[in-house]
């Protein structure tokens, strides 16, 4: 028991309850109950059907999985969109971020540009795409068609290049949101050290060196964070885009665990895949910020003020 | 001396403009394809992929216009995300409050459960809520994409609000106690109005992220009375695949609300999401 405010500040129990109550309420029952419920029936062979699950198989689903071809792609496929956006997503923000950051005329104008397909819907986005690398009338083969390139690429069917796709989707739909968080965090730091430096007859290169990188640290960090566990939880846009085909070269986690659950009626291991994929989040988030987000937490200049507490 | 800082800066400038504008037609070329390719019919689309519609073919957007679908699932989507934002704003506005302003026992267990609730993916529940939806007979009404929304969206809601709950100086609270107000009359009278720029970014927040969920409506919308726009857009791409042009001309119309928020709100917009990632 806590209690660092005298006690003026206490409430009748019925009022405090009258706050608390409906949110409360409302949490139990759509998100602890059910995450409750998943863990639960990851322990059952189950259909969903007929009452609750009564075919106990202890940790068979689990074991399962770690024999699921699918399973395993999974992880491969969030490993390779991980690595991908961490070498071309995260120093194309970045680079776009400092960019941006300087003054010339018609910046402004830019920034809003960029962190437009950021406000699209995913699986709107999906179908636009679609389109765009449909076989037929698709814009990116007349695109080539027109340079004179007459090249049948299976866009969204050669499972050589699927992932690539993928890829290139989500760099158009997040780069502008990183962006706009470097950009944020670049903001944030004083001029007043580029005039230090600038002082101490340091060029330009170096002030970006000695200055620039070590103070976007924090920020960048937050950003990895936030790409990871986007890719953890990733279903709508390549849902939509692909539906996880052509056989599986593009399916992730979620699309796993939707097609084990809704269409093969596979609750038991779908809801195993689905703490799975909890697990994979919690044991990273876990990590991270034991490792890596810890020292920004107690250093004084952060990301953007939203450490308090 | 002079005249080189000076070429130095033009060409530096070049530089910026050739990147920004590689950029400029990485980000446009895909949505300008949705806007043109609608004014197009699907012999143009198909010869004349790249130019200009000749001639300009208003039909596929009058067509998606006069449907009624289209304004169905715009009213659902609408309906749907206010509802969501005003219960789940409600809901957390309550409760910070409580956390912030009151101390009681339990109070910081139950808020590292609510903090917690950050950690769950919402793919880990969606299979257990549409099993507890399916109990409570809330498939295919639009309450069963409302109240699990709202639920997932209380813990970030809920920190981003005690954050500022707890700035409001003490002095306030006290003030209005002397004149008589209780909790209820403090709550709804002076902090809700004094705390009006973080309910705009949190609101933006729920709005933006009720208008833009598709697993959850897909699940659980299973008759087309209640579709959201996410999940027209993808069922009339598979009902219409031959009418690429027709496609083209709905997923433009159903950018578009996204597009006009962003472009009347783009301060709100860009400061709640950009809160939303940095506080997660």
């Amino acid at each position: 028991m806590t209690l660092k405010e005298p006690l003026r500040d206490s409430p009748v129990a019925g009022t405090l309850s009258t706050f608390i109550v409906p949110g409360l309420m409302l949490f139990l029952l759509f998100v602890i109950l059910p995450v409750l419920f998943a863990a639960y029936v990851s322990f059952f062979r189950w259909n969903g059907l007929g009452g609750v699950p009564t075919e106990f198989v202890g940790l068979e689903n689990f074991q399962a999985l770690l024999k699921d071809e699918v399973f395993l792609g999974d992880l491969w496929r969030l490993g390779l969109i991980v690595v991908l956006s961490l070498l071309v997503q995260l120093p194309l923000s970045f680079g776009l971020a400092m960019l941006l950051h300087q003054r010339f005329p018609g910046r402004t104008a830019f920034r809003l540009l960029f962190f437009v397909p950021y406000v699209l819907t995913e699986a709107v986005t999906a179908v636009l795409f679609r389109l765009v690398f449909s076989p037929r009338r698709g814009f990116a083969d007349s695109l080539l068609g027109s340079l004179g390139i007459d090249a049948q690429i299976g866009w969204l069917s050669d499972r050589n290049i699927i992932m690539f796709v993928v890829f290139g989707i989500l760099t158009w739909k997040f780069f502008g949101f990183h962006m706009i968080l470097f950009l944020a965090g670049r903001q944030n730091i004083p001029d007043e050290l580029y005039e230090a430096a600038a002082i101490d007859g340091a060029t330009r290169g170096q002030a970006f060196r000695n200055i620039t990188l070590p103070l976007m640290g924090p920020t960048a960090r937050m950003i990895v964070f936030l790409s990871v566990i986007g890719a953890v939880q990733l279903f709508d846009l390549v849902y939509v885009l692909t539906g996880g085909g052509p056989f599986h070269a593009s399916e992730t986690l979620a699309i796993t665990m939707y097609e084990q659950g809704f269409q093969r009626n596979q609750i038991g291991y779908a809801s195993a895949l689905s703490i799975a994929m909890f697990l994979i989040s919690l044991v990273f988030a876990l990590l991270y910020q034991r490792y890596v987000l810890n020292r920004d937490l107690q250093g004084s200049i952060t990301a953007s003020g939203g450490t308090r507490s | 001396m002079t005249l080189t800082m000076r070429n130095a800066r033009i060409l530096r400038h070049t530089g910026f403009y050739i990147a920004a504008f590689l950029t400029t037609a990485f980000v446009a070329t895909p949505i300008l394809f949705a806007l043109l390719g609608g004014f197009k019919d699907n012999q143009q689309l198909r010869e004349n992929a790249l130019g200009l519609p000749a001639p300009w073919n208003t039909a596929n957007y009058t067509d998606v216009l006069a449907s009624g679908t289209f304004w169905q699932q715009l009213f659902s989507s609408v309906f749907i995300a206010l509802v969501t934002t005003f219960i789940v704003v409600i809901c957390s506005a309550m409760i910070a409050f409580a956390f912030a302003r009151f101390a009681f026992r339990g109070r910081e267990g139950l808020f590292t459960l609510f903090a917690a609730g950050m950690m769950f993916p919402f793919a880990v529940a969606v299979l257990p809520l549409f099993i507890i939806l399916r109990t409570f007979e809330l498939l295919n009404s639009p309450f069963g994409v409302i109240l699990p929304q709202a639920a997932f969206g209380l813990p970030l809601t809920i920190i981003i609000l005690r954050t500022f709950f707890r700035q409001i100086p003490a002095e306030v609270e006290e003030a209005a106690t002397i004149d008589g107000a209780g909790p209820w009359l403090f709550f709804t009278r002076i902090l809700l109005p004094m705390s009006r720029p973080v309910l705009a970014t949190v609101s933006v927040l729920a709005l933006v992220g009720s208008w833009n969920s598709f697993l959850l409506p897909l699940v659980v919308l299973q008759k087309s009375t209640w579709w959201t726009l996410p999940l027209g857009v993808t069922q009339f791409s598979g009902q219409f695949a031959s009418d690429t042009a027709k496609v083209l001309a709905f997923v433009m119309l159903a950018m578009l609300p996204a597009l006009v928020f962003y472009a009347f709100a783009e301060r709100h917009l860009i400061s709640g999401l950009t809160a939303g990632g940095t506080k997660g």
